[in-house]
């Protein structure tokens, strides 16, 4: 009984005891969360992993605001009857410049992880409009004032930046031109095209909300939407090296 | 600690704890509990063993099974794959005409082209297939690019203004937009659209050129459309779009382009072909 005599010390001074407890709780930490940032294989290697565009970060932006994540999860999950429904299950790499991740843990609606090209754009906007009015049995709330509000996006610049700053590997001119590119992808025939496709491979360039007069919380939703899941290429992609 | 005391009542030691006069007795934990407790101890050292556990340094400890969820799934899908060759293998190289005639081949496309649906196209079509405004319904023998076994399958494949090089593509003029019509001569040329469908409402012959000069080349002089451009039957009653007078009007000033998706990637051969035999066979089949 003399050691458990000497956990009164514990009970008495609850300084210590925290002291203690974030101790134990360190521990746990250094062996299940420390190894996943030292491991190589903890993110596959994949080609096609690009950097969200100022657009696509935008509109992830008003997903995280409107918290989409609620509701619908973006985590494919390794079991049969979620890669027989919406395809390949989701890789680390696919969410490896998402701060925060939106893997989510709920679904009330269906998974997004790879919505992208699925359904058109003018889907979309109606569905985000009145979701009642394209699938008459939906519960999910309509969001009409996303096309009617304009995106600000003057200091998306910083966004990148910040998200440079916690490991996404933004190039320079990707945050100098960042208003620029915002623009760019919402039509085809800007003169800086050529200069955004260079720096963001493979991004969808178009008008997403059906308003070439206006820049709306919708454009840049719909082309965050339009992008979930379509960077790796899966056709080229290694499931045996990259099994762990 | 105090020394020891015995509760009067009870007889059991109590911990020596006092609040306003009620002390607490040291009962032991249930000896059913601390049986569970350490076997859950000895489980856990066990499992820790057979499954993947303790990071190294460069790798991590795989187990005595060396199991891995990614091998599991993996294996599921060859298995599933396996017994459904028996089936996708024969469909994937068969021409749709041979599924449709071949009962065995017939009923699993059905079936398969069934779930398909419901996850892939009812979001658009509607679970009953029957459309909205701006999605057609599957279940009419109204077909804009055709309703055969082939022009389904093709549709399916490469879809409507998709992002495959073969997609189905037209683009139809936004005449006010454009500039190519006057807001005079569009009103006019609606009269004589609406006429092509409804006989109460009469148009001129100067309407009439309007038409054939601008939309006859691909709606065809007597209105009935041509598939090949993918240009809509204007003279029945069915229409994607609604179509009252402002509506018509505003189709013609501004267009429409609606946009399918391109499924081929998405989904493979057999599924692709299993949908089509299952949209041919809602109704409108061709």
């Amino acid at each position: 009984m003399k050691l458990l005599d000497k956990h009164a010390i514990f009970e008495k001074n609850s300084i210590i005891l925290v002291i203690g407890i974030l101790i134990t709780v360190a521990i746990g930490g250094l062996i299940e969360i420390v190894p996943l940032f030292y491991l190589e294989n903890t993110i596959e290697k994949v080609s096609g992993m690009r950097p969200y565009t100022p657009l696509e970060l935008a509109g992830r932006n008003i997903y995280v605001r409107e918290g989409c994540y609620n509701c619908h999860s973006q985590m494919i999950r390794a079991t049969r009857d979620e890669v027989e429904r919406y395809g390949h299950y989701s890789l680390a790499a696919e969410s490896m410049y998402d701060h925060p991740f939106q893997w989510g843990s709920k679904r009330n609606g269906p998974d997004l992880a790879r919505v992208g090209n699925k359904y058109s754009d003018e889907w979309h906007r109606e569905h985000l409009i009145k979701p009642s009015s394209v699938v008459p049995e939906t519960i999910m709330p309509g969001y009409p004032f996303l096309a009617e509000t304009e995106l600000k996006y003057s200091l998306i610049d910083q966004d990148l930046k910040v998200n440079q700053m916690i490991g996404v590997p933004y190039t320079d001119d990707q945050i100098k031109f960042a208003v620029a590119d915002l623009e760019a992808q919402l039509d085809e025939d800007s003169d800086d095209y050529d200069a955004f496709m260079e720096r963001y491979p493979s991004a969808q360039v178009r008008d997403f909300d059906g308003n070439r007069s206006e820049v709306t919380e919708l454009d840049a939703l719909i082309a965050y939407l339009q992008m979930l899941g379509t960077l790796v290429d899966f056709t080229i992609y290694n499931e045996l090296e990259n099994n762990r | 600690m105090s020394e020891k005391e015995l509760d009067n009542v009870t007889g059991v030691e109590t911990t020596g704890h006092e609040w306003d006069g009620i002390k607490e007795l040291n009962n032991p934990m249930p000896r059913w509990w601390i049986y569970t407790f350490i076997v859950c101890c000895i489980w856990g050292f066990i499992y820790q063993f057979l499954y993947p556990s303790w990071p190294l340094i460069n790798d991590y400890y795989k187990g005595y099974f060396n199991e891995t969820q990614r091998d599991i799934i993996g294996a599921e899908l060859k298995a599933i794959a396996r017994d459904r060759s028996v089936f996708t293998e024969r469909i994937k190289d068969a021409d749709l005409v041979t599924i449709r005639n071949d009962n065995s081949m017939f009923e699993f496309a059905q079936a398969g082209g069934k779930a398909a649906f419901g996850d892939n196209c009812a979001p658009c079509h509607g679970t009953g297939a029957a459309g909205f405004v701006g999605y057609p319904n599957l279940n009419d023998d109204e077909w804009i690019w055709g309703g055969s076994l082939d022009e389904i399958h093709y549709t399916i494949s490469f879809g409507v203004r998709g992002v495959h090089e073969d997609t189905r593509l037209n683009d139809m003029p936004a005449f006010l937009r454009d500039e190519l019509l006057t807001k005079q001569e569009i009103d006019d040329v609606t009269t004589y659209v609406q006429s092509l469908s409804d006989r109460t409402i009469t148009s001129n012959t100067a309407a009439q050129e309007l038409y054939i000069d601008n939309c006859s080349t691909c709606h065809g002089e007597d209105g009935k459309g041509l598939r090949e451009f993918g240009a809509p039957d204007l003279t029945d009653a069915i229409s994607l779009y609604v179509t009252d007078r402002d509506s018509i009007i505003d189709i013609i000033s501004y267009s429409r382009g609606g946009v399918m998706p391109t499924w081929r990637g998405r989904l493979d051969e057999a599924t692709i072909k299993s949908l089509a035999i299952y949209v041919h066979t809602l109704g409108g089949g061709e």
